[in-house]
């Protein structure tokens, strides 16, 4: 096909070299990542909950039970990935939808899956800070005894975990648009959280509640939690499975909801 | 116009950078666009002017490929818009985008400059964009009128040869709106192709090498600045007379008067009839002047002639 040719210096096809493209991804995470964790209104709340939370009920209310400081360092920290998954991705979409940065950023050359890659690697590291924090809690002021596999068993928990939680924050962000986000978030996170047994074990709550929380996938983070510091010696792949459904599912129904009304 | 409907071969696709062909598209009831033929040529600057729901948005989200045709072609260097090889050609300023306020300006460009094959230097777009001040403040510390330009530098920083630039001067003061057009003028000089959508007619009749007027969804006009005016044969008298306004009113080829601080302003397609007729009916007539309808007036008459043919073309039907 015949194009356009000028002076100018740009190549006339708009081809692009990979290691340029592959410098694209990489600037473009390295935005995301600095622009949320410089941002003290993200921040703040998603590491001050669990940690604050750890610190009333593991350590502070905690009079000699080395087993309750050890679950709910796993169900605290459960809670505290989920945050930023949910509004790191959520509560951005939603207001990048609204502000007129995602239509930018469709018009520009940004290569594609950029945008959601930034965001996901954001919310990676943003889980990696609230983990790492919670360790030092349970390691320094509720001295449980933690060896160092369990440290980093928990950390994998975290990074990896934070994923379909992510697409559940973007199916949200898909379906609301603006300052309302938050909250609907919220009403997704904080029941959630308790009826999946991550502020008080299921075993002290009403039967059929247990019952249910399967249904809620931070119940199946949880159970990987909980084996990650050792409190538990079931196997965790149906739970692992179940997370990496609910992560695709989601996933293609928000791309599809944002194909069809960006 | 251009454009002509029967598809022409591929490389005529060659003499425009982008172009829209015979391209409708409706939004539930409305019809947004209704079969329009537009092209921007390589290394003019093209404005797209028209009142609000006239089209200009929809021409330009099919143009950057954000949304697609129901009937027609939207080209961009002749590829699809969607194709990012086409984009990577583009720099683009849209009329509202609020972007991430805790990055820096250096960042922004950064990021920005990371999607083009070879963009520019960092101060050379900062130069151009009159933001050298600025590149260590974060976005969101900036004024209304300081992110725009912003904005503008980095619509320009991927060193595209089409720049799209949607209401670019809104909220900036006289002297930063006069430097983004010195900007935009130093830009159509080195070889860039602009489109720009704006209110303001001064911008385009500053401007602009070609106006293209929406209205309705569809091209009423498309030509130079000049050829717009001369559309409309409207001219202006202005002078200090005795004559009251209803007495020049009741005159042949007088269309309207206005008495403004002892200035009587006639509008009139017969300037020299009725100037013939000032002079002999107050001999103390003075500070007479006579002037070509501005840019506001030509695009006036034309976008309510496009109205008027629109009810009459619904009277028809009905």
């Amino acid at each position: 096909m015949q194009t356009v040719t000028t002076s100018m210096t740009a190549p006339a096809d708009g081809g692009m070299p990979m290691p340029r493209v592959f410098g694209a991804y990489l600037a473009e995470i390295r935005s995301e990542c600095l622009r949320y964790l410089r941002n003290p209104g993200f921040m703040l709340p998603l590491t001050l909950f669990p940690t604050v939370f750890y610190l009333m009920f593991g350590v502070l209310m905690n009079h000699g039970h080395p087993d309750a400081a050890r679950y709910l360092l796993a169900s605290y920290s459960t809670f505290g990935v989920m945050g930023p998954g949910l509004f790191g991705f959520g509560v951005s979409l939603a207001l990048e939808r609204d502000g007129g940065l995602l239509t930018l950023k469709r018009a520009l050359p940004m290569p594609s899956g950029a945008y959601l890659l930034g965001k996901m690697v954001m919310a990676m590291v943003a889980a990696g800070v609230v983990v790492t924090l919670m360790l030092l809690l349970s390691v320094f002021a509720a001295h449980v005894p933690l060896s160092a596999a369990q440290m980093l068993a928990l950390l994998a928990m975290g990074v990896l975990g934070v994923l379909p939680f992510c697409a559940l924050g973007m199916f949200v962000g898909t379906l609301i648009k603006g300052q309302g986000a938050p909250g609907l978030l919220n009403l997704v996170y904080l029941p959630m959280s308790f009826l999946s047994g991550l502020w008080f074990p299921l075993s002290a709550m009403p039967h059929w509640l247990g019952a249910i929380a399967p249904v809620w996938p931070s119940y199946h983070l949880n159970a990987i939690a909980q084996r990650a510091v050792g409190l538990s010696h079931q196997p965790v792949g149906t739970h692992a499975l179940v997370l990496l459904g609910v992560a695709a599912g989601l996933l293609m129904l928000a791309a599809r909801r944002l194909r069809r009304y960006g | 116009m251009m454009a002509t409907k029967e598809g022409k071969p591929m490389n005529t696709s060659a003499s425009c950078v982008a172009a829209l062909r015979g391209v409708s598209k409706r939004y539930g009831r409305v019809q947004a666009l209704n079969d329009i033929d537009l092209e921007v040529r390589p290394g003019e600057l093209l404005a797209a002017l028209g009142p609000n729901g006239a089209g200009k948005s929809t021409s330009i989200a099919l143009l950057l490929g954000l949304i697609r045709p129901d009937r027609g072609r939207a080209e961009l260097f002749g590829l699809d818009p969607q194709r990012i090889e086409a984009r990577r050609r583009i720099g683009v300023m849209l009329q509202s985008a609020v972007l991430p306020l805790t990055l820096r300006v250096r960042e922004l460009l950064r990021l920005t400059a990371s999607y083009y094959p070879s963009p520019r230097s960092l101060a050379d777009s900062a130069t151009l964009a009159g933001i050298e001040d600025l590149l260590d403040r974060p976005y969101g510390k900036l004024s209304g009128g300081q992110q725009r330009r912003v904005q503008f530098a980095l619509a320009l920083c991927g060193r595209p040869q089409l720049l799209f630039l949607d209401e670019p001067t809104v909220g900036m003061d006289i002297d930063a709106r006069q430097r983004l057009w010195a900007a935009m003028r130093a830009l159509v000089g080195e070889g860039y192709a602009v489109v720009l959508t704006t209110h303001y007619l001064e911008e385009a009749e500053a401007l602009a090498d070609r106006v293209s007027v929406m209205a309705q969804g569809r091209v009423i006009h498309e030509g130079t600045v000049d050829d717009l005016r001369a559309r409309v044969a409207v001219k202006r008298i202005r002078c200090v007379t005795s004559l009251s306004s209803d007495q020049v009113l009741a005159w042949p080829h007088v269309s309207e008067v206005q008495q403004r601080d002892r200035c009587l302003h006639i509008a009139t397609p017969e300037a020299e009839t009725v100037v013939r007729q000032l002079l002999a009916a107050d001999a103390d007539l003075r500070d007479l002047e006579v002037q070509r309808a501005g840019l506001a007036e030509a695009f006036t008459e034309l976008t309510r002639d496009a109205e008027a043919a629109r009810t009459d073309d619904e009277r028809e039907v009905a």
